[in-house]
């Protein structure tokens, strides 16, 4: 209790998000039921969110909560509800696929634990501790550098020192572009995908036939 | 807040009375929802009272029955706790806190004042529209752990509808956010400061289509009336609310009531000045940006001048809830697609425009209090090392409405200049002094 | 009267014969005690290596069609915490900065544009065969 006052507290919340979203994610594992997934899920990724924001990447948490969490599992849990059978579907796997997967997760666990741990650079405290420079940069502005960025102007530029690293610093004016053609084009592509169509009955052959040519003379 | 706390406790590098100053805020904005839901119900049963030629309640708390929202919230505490038997019991329990959760969460960005704001994002803007748009998922798991097609139905369409006006509702925020040029609410309502012509409402006519647009969306986007068929009394009992009671139900109504206030102080904020009166009362006086006490003062006005506007916007979308019938959820999601996306997006290509060609607007005259808050990143005033095809371009966004005329009781500007050791004549700012000082010409 | 006692002599255990080319850490176990005292990017680093595992996994073992797709946002999450934590500013001084935030930036949109594509995918499929299961996706077998 006496830490209490002293401790970091920028560590707490660290630990307690990361917490939460490693905990949710194990959780979307282990439940068998699809829309308790879909929740678990949410809570996990916003508790990345959460992760962006003490990292100083503001904008990039915005951006998580509402493409992310706002839109792709709004989109999920649509198509959760609209394929769910009975109430609470739920199928098992096999416990020997459980055990192959749990093995080589296990594995690729551990080489990722140990090559994030390795690099001594990646765990200099000096830095980290210093914890006064650090409320000093915790307005973090990166808004406009971002929108900018985009826009192919990088105004981060001014301040890197290393003229290596400072000539390959490039705009991303190009993958904004295509990302946004790429948009359309899966608009257009997933939304004539998911078009209704009759269902089809499997009866006869003639009528499998005449139904499902059906479907595309509507539109 | 913070900082003093950190000097209390003495050690370097402390970091506990950010956790105190965090807490704080919540407990306050905790209180500005719940009383504001308390003074919003009684005003909403009030306004379609009186719509309907009848009083509304008389009885509790006097004359004009003021407290009656209290004893219907004692009464909904006192509820018996019911659970449908098929219902998911974890997901109905969590659904309401939710939607809660989400509503409450956007209040910490927005502020009330200058510098009255809980947590002042750079990006805020998006961060409210962001956190908006979570509360959707109450609604479906709401509907889904209800175990009832009624309630499954009201929340499939709910959620339809609140996303699909997340684009207009985008579309218009951006109009003001351009004019601006940052997504910080507290420079945004700071540029609105002095005389009404000030306001971005009346930046240009494209702005002011805008924000009847965004009103439009708003209403949608907290499913009220003409929007509400989620709860559509008549249709579908009570939507995705048919299974909850008592305080479960109260929770549904409190995220309904802070949504609306939200966003009513969004557009107030983005069109009407904010905190800046339609008559700049306090710089007449002089108490505006003036320290200690009178500087309190001024800043106490504003945000009851915000409270205000913001309540005014949401007396009128119960005024409008109470006048025009329901619309039907193809004709919502047509309005959304047919309507007000393509005039949001004309709009936006007029303001724009309007901006771009430098068109004369009643902001350019500046009355009353000069409104010198530059977006001032040092990145736009440092000697650039960029290609030459940028650089004319980067200093005439900046400059355009922004030079200053600076008002006699301006203090703390001269002297940022002065420390900085910068001489800017036209380019200072009362908020981001912490950039100021860290250029290096 | 308390002899002072002497301080021991130890051989003066430096690697400063060594070269010192690899990037290793020389001493694992000393820094593995003071490197879980603040929050580092190794620490951002592991976070993101637990939801990457956890996805890969869910991928390979849920049934559901969607199950699978909610390992898919996991994995390409992990992925964007390790960006985000090398691009921060308050964990190193010399970060990648904007890069690392660009770039998940632009995962977050391609994996939103994915999602879609495969939710498609899988409503169409369960329009045809009335099931999500994804071991009935099996005419195409052999």
């Amino acid at each position: 209790m006496i830490n209490l006052l002293a401790a970091n507290w920028g560590d707490f919340y660290f630990i307690l998000f990361a917490g939460i979203a490693c905990i949710f994610a194990v959780a979307v594992l282990l439940t068998s039921n699809v829309v308790r997934m879909a929740f678990y899920l949410i809570i996990s990724l916003g508790a990345t969110a959460g992760l962006f924001f003490l990292a100083g990447a503001e904008f990039v948490g915005a951006m998580q909560l509402m493409i992310y969490v706002g839109g792709t599992l709004v989109l999920l849990i649509f198509g959760v509800m609209l394929t769910a059978q009975s109430r609470f579907i739920s199928m098992k796997t096999h416990p020997r696929d459980w055990l192959l997967a749990v093995i080589v997760g296990g594995s690729l666990l551990m080489l990722l634990l140990t090559a994030a741990f390795r690099v001594p650079d990646w765990h200099n405290e000096k830095h980290a501790q210093d914890a006064a420079s650090q409320l000093e940069m915790a307005d973090s502005k990166t808004a406009t550098p971002l929108g900018l960025a985009l826009t192919g102007v990088r105004v981060d530029k001014i301040d890197q020192g290393d003229e290596q690293l400072k000539e390959g610093m490039s705009g991303y004016l190009l993958p904004f572009v295509i990302v946004s053609i790429h948009l359309l084009v899966v608009l257009i592509g997933a939304a004539y995908m998911a078009r209704a169509k009759r269902a089809v009955r499997v009866s006869q052959d003639e009528e499998t036939e005449e139904e499902e040519a059906n479907p595309e003379q509507d539109e | 807040m913070a900082e003093f706390i950190n000097s209390m406790i003495g050690q370097e590098g402390a970091t506990f009375g950010y956790v105190v100053a965090a807490l704080v805020h919540c407990v306050l904005l905790l209180h500005v929802v719940a009383v504001g839901a308390l003074i919003f119900i009684w005003l909403e049963r009030k306004v379609s009272g009186r719509i309907q030629d009848r009083l509304g309640p008389t009885r509790v708390g006097g004359k004009f029955g003021w407290l009656q929202t209290l004893a219907d919230g004692i009464k909904l505490l006192a509820k018996e706790d019911v659970t449908p038997d098929g219902a998911d019991q974890m997901l109905f329990k969590l659904a309401p806190y939710i939607s809660f959760a989400a509503s409450f969460a956007a209040f910490l960005a927005l502020p009330f004042a200058d510098g009255w704001v809980a947590n002042n994002i750079n990006s805020a803007v998006f961060f409210v529209l962001a956190v908006l748009g979570l509360e959707v998922f109450g609604v479906i798991l709401a509907g889904y752990a209800s175990g009832s097609k009624w309630s499954l139905f009201g929340a499939m369409r709910e959620a339809a509808q609140v996303v699909s006006y997340e684009i207009p509702l985008g579309l218009c925020v951006v109009v003001p956010v351009f004019l601006a040029g940052t997504m910080n609410l507290v420079t945004i309502g700071n540029m609105q400061a002095g005389w009404f012509s000030n306001w971005f409402l009346l930046h240009d006519p494209f702005t002011f289509c805008v924000f009847w647009i965004f009103f439009t969306c708003a209403t949608a986007s907290v499913n009220r009336a003409p929007f509400d068929l989620a709860e559509a009394e008549s249709e579908l009992v009570a939507g995705f609310h048919t299974e909850y009671s008592g305080l479960r139900w109260s929770f549904f109504f409190m995220a309904e009531y802070g949504s609306m206030f939200l966003v009513s102080g969004l557009g107030v904020i983005l069109f009407f000045g904010g905190w800046n009166g339609p008559v700049p009362i306090m710089h007449i006086i002089g108490w505006a940006d003036s320290g200690g006490l009178t500087g309190y003062l001024a800043n106490l006005a504003g945000c009851v001048n915000f409270m205000l506007k913001a309540t005014v916007g949401v007396t009128v979308m119960m005024w409008i809830r109470w006048t025009l019938p329901r619309l039907r959820i193809d004709q919502v999601i047509t309005t959304c697609l047919k309507y007000c996306v393509p005039l949001a997006s004309a709009c936006f290509i007029g303001a724009v425009g309007w901006e771009v060609l430098d068109i004369w607007s009643p902001n350019h005259l500046h009355l009353g209090a000069a409104p010198a808050h530059t977006v001032n990143e040092k990145w736009a005033t440092a000697p650039r090392g960029l290609p030459d095809a940028i650089e004319p371009l980067m200093p005439e966004s900046e400059q355009h409405s922004k030079d200053g005329l600076l008002p006699e009781s301006e203090q703390p500007a001269p002297e940022q200049a002065e420390t900085a050791g910068v001489s800017q004549p036209a380019r200072t700012s009362l908020l981001s002094a912490s950039s100021q000082q860290e250029e290096s010409p | 009267m308390k002899k002072q006692r002497k301080k021991k002599r130890t051989r003066n255990r430096t690697n400063n014969h060594l070269p010192t080319r690899t990037p290793w850490d020389p001493n694992p176990r000393q820094t593995m005690l003071t490197m879980l005292a603040t929050t580092t990017v190794s620490m951002y680093l592991a976070v993101g290596a637990v939801m990457f595992v956890v996805g890969v996994v869910c991928m390979a073992t849920k049934r559901n069609a969607l199950g699978v797709l909610m390992g898919i946002e996991l994995v390409l999450n992990g992925a964007n915490i390790n960006f985000i934590a090398f691009g921060s500013q308050y964990l190193r001084p010399d970060s990648l900065g904007l890069d690392g935030q660009l770039i998940a930036l632009f995962v977050i949109v391609l994996a939103a544009a994915e999602a879609a594509v495969a939710l498609a995918i899988a409503l169409n499929f369960y329009n045809n065969h009335t099931s999500i299961d994804v071991d009935r996706a099996e005419e195409l077998k052999g």
